[in-house]
């Protein structure tokens, strides 16, 4: 099980808004000058924007959404409004509301929050297409992103060069003239020490332990608010289980390769992202990129990555693409859709 | 398959190790400049090569080019 069918939903825009700031891994100096050469050819990360203090990733998509509504003009039809993160404003409220109002959104706007990483695209695009798709809801903006950058430290060589900051936008509409798509969603929460951050919860409240610095090997240095990332266990949940979920998606839709224009995956790592595109004997070409540029972005990677590396084939010509997002939870899950003329466009926040 | 090939496809995979310098005997981890990037390179490679995925106790009970050449092997 975990497939499911959405009928009658499209993607009509997709904005993508990134900090200004950028940070190179050659200027990396809590580790060496050899190590961070092999960390940018092995991750293929050589820049990631990072947000200044006072921006929020709330802040970033709210950019985004902005531009978007104002370009498409339809700030006044939009009836749903859903933020994916896992770093939201506060505990409480949901950042989705707080967004309904900043966005001068009708109290008639139904807004809540999707706790979910580097899956959350996927997961976000299936929950909305669940709303628009009996033609209640006639448009809705799903908002994704993190600011991944709050909860890593400088000491951690196994978090701090791996992430970027980005948020973004997407437009869906109903349309009861175009194909449905296909989605897979799975989980595996045996994984969940795999990627975490421990304090600050409920499970662990935020004390004066959470602030101790402890090293957990050379180089790996954090605190319990920190987040920690388990590279070998993710790499391997990543290998084991990706390139089966879009084999498999693709088999129950009765779908082959040959017939998909792009495979656009979470921008995790250039390691894991090219061992998951050899296992299914995907094309080079067919695999897009934006981790050079921009790092892991979580839950904004797939969209940005369709900003930054498809934006002149995507407005202009109908694609059959798949879209695979995995990571913390563990969750994992690919979506299978075709897209006409999606405008996109990529902004930088100060 | 043979040793040799595995030992070719690691020094293809660890751009700064001098062709010829891995042996059977090698002691992974303490071949200069080695790193927990390189562990995850190996997993890569063997999965790619052998389709084989090590787990991390797997490979934290490895010490050499011969016993990851065994762990394959006996698959």
């Amino acid at each position: 099980m975990g497939y499911i069918t959405v009928k009658n939903t499209v993607i009509k825009a997709i904005y993508t808004s990134v900090p200004k700031q950028k940070v190179y891994t050659k200027d990396y100096e809590w580790v060496s000058v050899a190590e961070r050469d092999l960390f940018a050819k092995t991750t293929g990360i050589t820049e990631r924007r990072v947000a200044s203090e006072s921006t929020t990733c709330s802040d970033l998509c709210l950019h985004a959404a902005k531009e978007l509504l104002s370009d498409l003009k339809c700030r006044d039809e939009i009836e749903m409004i859903i933020f994916v993160s896992q770093s939201p404003d506060y505990f409480l409220p949901s950042t989705a509301v707080i967004l309904q109002d900043k966005l001068g959104l009708s109290k008639n706007t139904l807004a809540f929050d999707i706790n979910l990483g580097c899956s959350g695209y996927i997961y976000g695009l299936s929950v909305v297409g669940q709303f628009l798709q009996s033609g209640n809801i006639k448009k809705a903006l799903l908002l994704c992103g993190d600011k991944s950058t709050i909860s890593t430290n400088f000491q951690d060589k196994s978090t701090y060069p791996l992430f970027g900051d980005a948020g973004t936008a997407t437009l869906l509409t109903y349309d009861d003239t175009v194909e449905n798509w296909g989605i897979h969603l799975a989980s595996d929460g045996s994984g969940k020490d795999s990627i975490i951050i421990e304090h600050g919860h409920s499970r662990h409240p935020y004390g004066s332990v959470s602030d101790e610095y402890i090293e957990y090997e050379p180089g790996v240095i954090r605190t319990k608010k920190h987040l920690a990332l388990n590279g070998m266990e993710v790499f391997n949940f990543a290998l084991k289980e990706v390139a089966p979920s879009i084999k498999q998606m693709l088999e129950n839709f009765e779908i082959n390769i040959d017939d998909i224009d792009y495979f656009v995956l979470h921008q995790a790592n250039k390691l894991i992202n090219e061992s998951v595109r050899k296992k299914l004997k995907i094309p080079a070409e067919k695999v897009p990129y934006s981790i050079q540029d921009f790092g892991n972005t979580s839950s904004a990677s797939i969209p940005l990555t369709i900003c930054y590396s498809l934006k002149n084939e995507i407005e202009s010509k109908q694609l059959r693409l798949l879209f695979a997002g995995f990571g913390v939870g563990f969750s994992w899950g690919s979506a299978l859709l075709t897209t006409s003329s999606i405008r996109t466009k990529i902004i930088e926040h100060d | 398959m043979n040793i040799q090939l595995l030992i070719n496809q690691i020094e293809e995979e660890f751009e700064e190790v001098i062709p010829g310098t891995i042996k059977p005997d090698t002691s992974f981890r303490e071949m200069d400049g080695w790193s927990s990037m390189h562990a995850l390179i190996l997993i890569a490679l063997i999965d790619n090569e052998y389709d084989i995925l090590l787990t991390g106790e797997q490979l934290k009970n490895a010490q050499t080019v011969q016993d990851l050449f065994e762990i394959i092997q006996s698959k």
